[in-house]
């Protein structure tokens, strides 16, 4: 095996490890990375996300890997380039091939009192923490630099809740990126949130204070401003010391020289990312480096990549606003015409850069509305799609953006960011068979890092003539979410009127029990009244779990874990007399399995008498609300979780969904209830509670995204009633609430708009939604042992109610009853070299 | 049809609610009884041929254009109700048996 070791640990460098772990199926190399930093990869790109509620984790960017060696707080100190010998405090590493990944450093300009207390860069995660703790009870902060770094540090101030400066030497904010006019719009909305501007002048001394700490930065202007604290972003510079030590060749103004394969001037050493020179050049942004990364992946296995030349096209959002440079931006190409379109009312500023004779579109600034920018950035080289008034107007660039698609040439970069081409979206369309946005997500990567390119990619699967059919079944033409809205616009109350109404034949297991959901959801009742009855599963129609041989399986409802003594042992003598198989969950209850159906109402009289209730394990519907033991025991514990719980799953039992929801409350950061991987999971704080939403286990497992924090338990119910209700109205069958989030125009953020900012004028009706459906509540199992009517069902035969199904055995394994399997290739009993123990054997 | 197996009664007519099935014992068979909204009856095997649990009468009623269905509980095939063909998976079927009502609105069934 060849060894190739990586220097830093990056999002360069994490993404080098990515692609040669993905190409390399043969096992050729072994990786070793040696990370300065005591913590994997994060989106540095994302960093101020970290005071807006994200944690650390949340930035995360490393998957553990086993083929891979990780060396965290272990920088390279040296590199021997003749012995080919990496060395680090903690000892010697041999490669085969070196990538140097160290990415770059924050310039701090040599000021007087550039070293006082309370002066920070802004480049880390630890960064962030050490500015986070010297903020706590601190009122005026200022950023010496007001490029894109700058106003990002300016946010994280502000979202401390500091009143802040921010000081720029250049005449205008993010002189970089765009132009005056620009820079002025941009002014507009920074301002607005009170954050203080001065361009045009530079910073001459941070002066100290009586304690001393920085107190006051003198201006050239003269000015004198007060700051408690100081965060300097004034650029960055190359990691290059250990390679320059090493002997390796540097560019111009710093950096690693490499050529446009990566390699620099060494045999088998390489640099990607920021570190690097590429013929000289530096490169601060991601997507470069991102495509360094692919380019020295490939040579490593032996290919013939090189680096295609950097597309310094950004779109960011910084303190909210819309800011996006592509191309040619500042209009350097001879001869060339500026179009520009300002509109002070709307705060949206708009240049487009074209070709001397205007039939090329050569790049453009987007101040407050970037909508066009996608189509905008793709179509930089080309012959304009429309007259540039049209593609300047924000709506009008969005709806010509299928137009501007169709024309552009195969080889057009549709994702920036990963470099994606054209040519390879419609290959994975056609080729490949994605037909929709996951899918060309997966193939290709594509869309996977900024995401602004998404809306494109859908226009693609579009003009490629890919339909995506809404269609539930071949008896509606509709969604669930359109069906859920017929039913509840023209107050339908059964299958046969709907399918009447919007739809044809008889109906089948697809829709019949998705309209049974939606009636139970919009008429809370009896799920088995009726006409509804012939609408169910097996599951809902006998209110318990089919298994594998016929039989059922009984879930009573322990709210958050919690059970007595005294309903523990209720259930154990019910498993008993009726010779069940006890299983405890992953949800924190007690499944019975190998029920046949006419012991169903037997089974349900003695648990219903000990007051328990139906688990709903059988439906699509809340399970349960899962808890660590929390303040009220637990020694770190900040909340009672178990008392919360309760609470929330009391609420939501027997609230149908499109698909299972199931919730965890944990008491304190160190989520021992695993909320995280809830559709809804709440972790307590000091000061209240964060709500996850979207999270879940399953075929594909992933992480609830951070919704809201520090709420009362009065917002955090309110919150999750709404995210439940719009989520049953508006998700489609099967659809766990992740999948919902991700389909939604928007997002998470759309989502937020919704329920916290009540943007769709929805919030009252969602909240008398949940009111009814609390109000109404009802033991499923209670009213069927109630009714002799509802009860007639659980019978094994309409002709001999009492004769049990002969074709249901069991045998006995692990001193409990389990199914004899009836075919051949059943299951085998498990031989694990013990003796077999059968019931009554002698112990 | 099989003329020379005699009708059983199985149950009153009325036992049986619209597009749900019922399991039936005749001559020791497992039967799966239904009845669809619009009258028709069937009798197919209670037997699930892809399981081999005996489920098939706690299956979804329904159609596949205009062939009255019924979906196995358990992984969903769907079969013809009419001839017990599987509509999903090839060579699999269900045994069909001779349905009828009674002048006293009895549903009988024919097992051999």
């Amino acid at each position: 095996m060849k060894r190739l070791v990586i220097i830093g640990n990056g999002m360069v460098g994490q993404r080098l490890i990515e692609a040669v772990r993905a190409r390399d199926d043969g096992g050729e190399w072994s990786v070793t990375v040696l990370a300065e930093e005591g913590r994997p990869a994060y989106d540095r790109v994302k960093l101020s996300a970290f005071f807006d509620g994200s944690s650390a984790e949340d930035l995360n960017l490393h998957t553990p890997d086993a083929g891979v060696d990780l060396r965290l707080g272990e920088p390279a100190a040296s590199v021997d380039l003749a012995d080919r010998v990496v060395t680090t405090a903690a000892g010697a590493y041999r490669y085969d091939a070196l990538v140097f990944a160290t990415g770059s450093y924050p310039f701090v300009p040599p000021v007087d009192g550039k070293d006082l207390p309370g002066v920070f860069v802004y480049r880390t995660l630890d960064d962030l923490e050490a500015i986070r703790e010297y903020a706590r009870g601190r009122h005026i902060g200022a950023v010496i630099g007001g490029g894109l770094l700058g106003l990002e540090a300016a946010n994280a101030m502000r979202l401390l809740g500091l009143s802040t400066h921010v000081i720029e030497f250049a005449p205008r904010l993010m002189p970089v990126q765009i132009d005056e006019a620009g820079g002025a719009m941009l002014r507009r909305y920074v301002e607005d949130l009170g954050v203080t501007v001065h361009t045009g002048t530079g910073t001459t001394a941070l002066n100290a204070g009586p304690d001393g700490a920085v107190a006051t930065l003198s201006l050239s202007n003269g000015a004198v401003v007060k700051a408690d604290m100081v965060i300097v972003a004034a650029g960055i510079r190359p990691r290059d010391d250990v390679a320059r030590a090493a002997g390796l060749a540097v560019g111009p103004r710093g950096g690693i020289l490499v050529d446009g394969t990566g390699r620099t001037s060494a045999e088998d050493v390489y640099a990607v990312g920021e570190c690097a020179a590429v013929d000289g050049v530096c490169y601060g942004l991601v997507a470069p480096g991102y495509a360094q990364a692919e380019v020295v992946a490939d040579r490593l296995m032996g290919g013939a990549a090189t680096f295609p030349g950097a597309d310094l096209s950004t779109k960011l959002k910084l303190l909210g606003v819309d800011v996006a440079s592509f191309g040619d931006a500042h209009g350097t190409a001879e001869g060339c015409l500026d179009v520009t379109f300002t509109d002070p009312a709307t705060r949206v500023y708009a240049k487009l850069v074209l070709s001397d004779d205007a039939k090329t579109l050569l790049g453009g600034v987007l101040v407050g509305d970037a909508t066009g920018y996608p189509a905008l950035r793709a179509g930089v080289g080309l012959a304009l799609s429309a007259p540039p008034l049209t593609l300047l107007a924000p709506a009008g660039a969005e709806a010509d953006a299928g137009a501007g698609l169709a024309a552009l040439p195969g080889s057009a970069q549709v994702c920036s960011c990963n470099a994606v081409t054209k040519d390879t979206i419609v290959d994975a369309i056609h080729a490949q068979g994605c037909a929709d946005v996951p899918a060309l997500k997966a193939c290709t990567r594509a869309g996977t890092s900024c995401g602004s390119c998404v809306p494109m990619l859908k226009q693609l699967l579009t003009l490629e003539g890919v339909t995506q059919s809404k269609a539930l079944c071949e008896h509606f033409d509709h969604s669930r979410q359109e069906l859920f809205d017929i039913v509840r616009v023209r107050n339908i109350r059964s299958f046969s009127a709907l399918i009447a109404e919007a739809g044809r034949g008889k109906g089948c297991d697809i829709c019949k029990p998705v309209v049974a959901s939606i009636l139970a959801s919009l008429h809370t009742g009896y799920v088995l009244e009726g006409e509804q009855a012939s609408l169910q599963d097996t599951n809902d129609h006998f209110l318990a779990n089919i298994q594998r041989n016929g039989t059922y399986s009984v879930v009573p409802r322990i709210p958050g874990g919690e059970i007595t003594p005294e309903k523990l042992i209720v259930i154990g003598e019910v498993a008993r007399d009726f010779h069940l198989y006890t299983k405890i969950t992953g949800g924190q209850r007690i499944d019975l399995f190998g029920a046949r159906v006419e012991q169903l109402p037997l089974i349900w009289k003695r648990l219903v008498d000990a007051g328990f209730e139906s688990g709903h394990a059988y439906g699509k519907s809340l399970r349960t609300v899962k808890s660590c033991v929390g303040s009220t025991w637990c020694r770190y514990g900040v909340q009672d979780s178990v008392g919360l719980a309760v609470a929330l799953e009391l609420r939501y039992r027997g609230l149908r969904s499109p698909h299972k929801l199931k919730s965890a409350v944990s008491g304190c950061a160190r989520e021992c209830a695993e909320a995280r991987s809830k559709d809804f999971g709440i972790i307590a704080t000091d000061n209240g509670w964060n709500l996850y939403v979207g999270g879940n286990g399953g075929f594909r497992p992933r992480h609830a995204d951070l919704f809201a924090t520090d709420l009362s338990t009065e917002e955090l119910v309110r919150t999750i009633d709404r995210f439940l209700i719009f989520y049953i109205r508006s998700a489609d069958r099967l659809q766990r609430t992740a999948a919902w989030i991700e389909s939604l125009d928007g997002g998470l953020d759309h989502l937020r708009d919704v329920i916290v900012h009540d943007s769709l004028g929805l919030c009252a009706e969602l909240d008398a939604a949940m009111a009814g459906h609390i109000t109404n509540y009802a033991d499923e199992w209670a009213a069927t042992l109630d009714d002799p009517d509802r009860l007639s069902r659980f019978v094994s035969f309409v002709n001999a109610p009492d004769a049990p199904d002969p074709s249901i055995s069991f045998t006995v394994e692990r001193g409990q009853p389990v199914p004899v399997s009836s075919s051949a290739e059943g299951r085998q009993p498990v031989l694990l070299g013990m003796p077999a123990v059968t019931e009554g054997s002698p112990a | 049809m099989i003329i020379d197996v005699a009708f059983q009664p199985v149950c009153p007519l009325d036992r049986l609610e619209p597009d749900r099935g019922v399991a039936a014992l005749v001559n020791g068979v497992q039967i799966a009884l239904f009845r669809t909204s619009d009258g028709e009856l069937f009798a197919v095997g209670n037997r699930d041929p892809i399981s081999h649990a005996y489920v098939m009468s706690r299956g979804i009623v329904g159609s596949r254009a205009d062939v009255p269905t019924v979906a196995s509980p358990l992984h969903k095939q769907v079969y013809d109700l009419r001839t017990g063909t599987c509509l999903d998976v090839a060579d699999v079927s269900l045994p069909v048996y001779p349905v009828r009502v009674s002048e006293d609105s009895v549903v009988e069934v024919a097992v051999e």
